[in-house]
């Protein structure tokens, strides 16, 4: 087991490493560590920034000492509990799979990647040992993803599939990083999958579209007002497949700046999930459809 | 108003930056050399965050449209008023009509522009700072271009005296070797010993690769102690299961090079950090252009605080001279 270490990250920061391996027990751990960090409101912080398997604060060195911040973290690891419920949304993702823009992307760039004769789906089907697209968005889809850490650029998401670590897809990144990558572009890269914010560089494998944009620096949409973002650590994003029609009507919607993004508040309990995964996950899901 | 004539190379809209989005994936943004921009701003009778432009390496022509204090501070470079030369880290007098010009920087890499009163474009976040990579703050979220209107906030007429300057011997002078202090540490226990001490006796070289999101340094390799790599990590030994970058981290993908990360920091990958530069040494890394060097030295917490408490004496000291004691520490970071 990986002894947690606190460390400082110049005279500013602390960060807090639970793990090396990625694991959601031990995210569950970190997302309750800091809304018990928030709920203390300890003078001198700034901020707590979640990621996969550590977490970094950002505070006043002036008003707090670094050596006594991080004997109030070590306080408050010991006292959170995986029974503590943490703040969860349910969030809609339309996605077009296999979509013309990102397959025009990957050849573009095929120089740089391990199989440029297959599609960047396929690709990560056939490593994957899936033979039918069908049966892969399928099994692609059919979990929530776990929104673990948010960062890198405004809106970048690592989003996590809700299943054990001997189920999960993995896919290696591009071999030299492209320099181009479409605006809301759905990417795999090791064992995460992401939605590019903006357009720019990138290396995970591009295998759809979101039809919704994860940043919004216009504020065009009402839920994105005075936020920018949608991703929240602790999120859970259910990608749903759609077509090619669904996905110009969605995008008429975002363009009109009418578009609504179907999000649902529950309260997630990572003791019960950690019980019985797949069963706490269809019982979520059931009081969603009826909310 | 502020009418931009010529943009220069980069001109962008900053204050001291915006705070508390760090989780959400904003860096802070604002002025790289934190104190050339309060000082700025003191001469001028300015709050320490009223919103400047931060100056890259080829100055902007501007056109005054009201009566204003204006002072330029940090890098050295020509700067004139309708033609005429006036002194660095001094605040002068415009009326409307008068033309600022501001030509290339011959001595470090960024220069402020302070008007009385301030830019007062509307904060997004608790700051005007800009972030070019997001889009975001300042000017529509990009550098200034020819024909930008920039309005300007109230002054304060009772500090805003003119001809105030600062004392010569507190104007600190860019050099292209610097020494910057680091604390060790974060994902540095990955890296062997041998790689560490080499990084601390190197002599690094900024890349052409330098900008508000960081520096690329030229210098030896690193070695990884062996084992396997955790689940979820990526497979270069370089590569660790993707946690937060301070402001000032630095990083080395692939072994291969450092990058040191600044004011619009990406908020956190996959690369081992090794070490965060100190804040009160960023300011000098701000004034660092490609080709210069950079040495590194190791110290313990207790010396960056210490160094804090210098800066911010320093910056007193500033305040002081200013007549401007009355307002010590006000809105100081």
């Amino acid at each position: 087991m990986f002894d947690t270490r606190y460390d400082y990250g110049g005279d500013e920061y602390i960060l807090v490493i639970f793990n090396e391996a990625m694991d959601l027990e031990t995210n569950f751990k970190i997302l309750a560590v800091r809304q018990e960090i928030q709920r203390r409101g300890i003078p001198g912080v700034i901020e707590t920034c979640p990621a996969n398997a550590s977490y970094m604060v950002h505070f006043r060195p002036e008003v707090i000492h670094p050596d006594r911040l991080i004997r109030e973290l070590k306080d408050i690891e010991n006292a959170v509990q995986h029974s503590d419920a943490l703040r969860s949304r349910l969030v809609d993702i339309p996605v077009l799979f296999d979509d013309p823009w990102t397959r025009e992307c990957a050849q573009r760039f095929g120089d740089r990647h391990q199989d440029p004769s297959v599609s960047n789906l396929e690709f990560l089907m056939r490593i994957n040992g899936y033979s039918s697209k069908e049966e892969f968005i399928t099994a692609y889809c059919d979990r929530p993803y776990w929104i673990s850490m948010v960062g890198f650029v405004p809106g970048t998401a690592w989003c996590y599939r809700m299943v054990s670590p001997d189920r999960a897809i993995q896919a290696p990144k591009y071999i030299r990083p492209r320099t181009d990558t479409p605006e809301r572009a759905v990417a795999h890269g090791g064992v995460f999958l992401c939605i590019y914010p903006v357009r720019g560089p990138g290396g995970y494998q591009m295998i759809g579209m979101s039809a919704v944009p994860v940043y919004d620096p216009e504020e065009r949409l009402p839920d994105l007002r005075g936020r920018y973002i949608l991703a929240e650590a602790g999120d859970r994003w259910k990608f749903r497949p759609i077509d090619m029609d669904e996905y110009n009507d969605i995008q008429a919607k975002v363009e009109a700046r009418t578009y609504r993004y179907r999000i649902i508040d529950q309260e997630f309990r990572p003791s019960l999930y950690l019980q019985d995964p797949d069963r706490y996950l269809h019982r979520l899901q059931e009081e969603a459809d009826h909310a | 108003m502020l009418k931009v004539i010529e943009p220069g190379l980069l001109t962008t809209v900053q204050d001291l930056g915006r705070f508390g989005w760090y989780h959400i994936g904003m860096p802070p943004s604002g002025a790289m050399d934190n104190f050339a921009f309060r000082v700025a701003n003191l001469l001028v009778g300015n709050t320490e965050d009223a919103a400047g432009l931060e100056i890259t390496y080829v100055g902007p022509k501007l056109e005054v449209q009201q009566e204003a204090l204006v002072a330029v501070t940090g890098a050295e470079l020509p700067f004139s008023i309708n033609d005429r030369p006036v002194a660095l880290w001094q605040a002068h007098r415009v009326a409307p009509g008068d033309r600022l010009t501001l030509g290339s920087i011959t001595r470090g890499a960024r220069a402020y522009l302070s008007v009385a009163g301030g830019i007062s474009l509307q904060p997004l976040l608790g700051s005007r700072s800009t972030y070019m990579l997001g889009r975001f703050g300042g000017i529509e979220g990009r550098k200034l271009r020819a024909g930008d209107q920039l309005p300007l906030g109230e002054a304060r007429p009772q500090l805003a005296m003119l001809g105030r300057r600062m004392d010569p011997s507190l104007i600190p002078i860019p050099t292209k070797e610097l020494e910057v202090r680091i604390v060790m540490g974060m994902c540095s226990y990955r890296v062997k010993e041998e790689s560490l001490a080499d990084f601390l006796t190197a002599t690094w070289e900024v890349s052409t690769e330098a900008d508000r999101i960081g520096y690329r340094l030229k210098g030896p390799t690193f070695q990884f102690k062996s084992g396997e790599q955790p689940f979820g990590a990526g497979s270069d030994p370089s590569n660790v299961v993707d946690l937060g970058y301070p402001v000032g981290s630095i990083q080395i993908p692939g072994g291969l090079e450092a990058i040191l990360l600044l004011n619009d920091a990406v908020t956190g990958g996959g690369y081992t950090t090794i070490g965060t530069v100190i804040k009160a040494d960023l300011d000098r890394v701000a004034q660092a252009s490609p080709g210069s060097k950079i040495r590194f030295r190791s110290v313990g917490i207790e010396e960056t605080l210490h160094a804090r408490q210098v800066r911010e004496t320093r910056l007193a000291r500033v305040r002081l001279m200013l007549g401007l004691s009355d307002l010590a520490g006000e809105l100081g970071q």
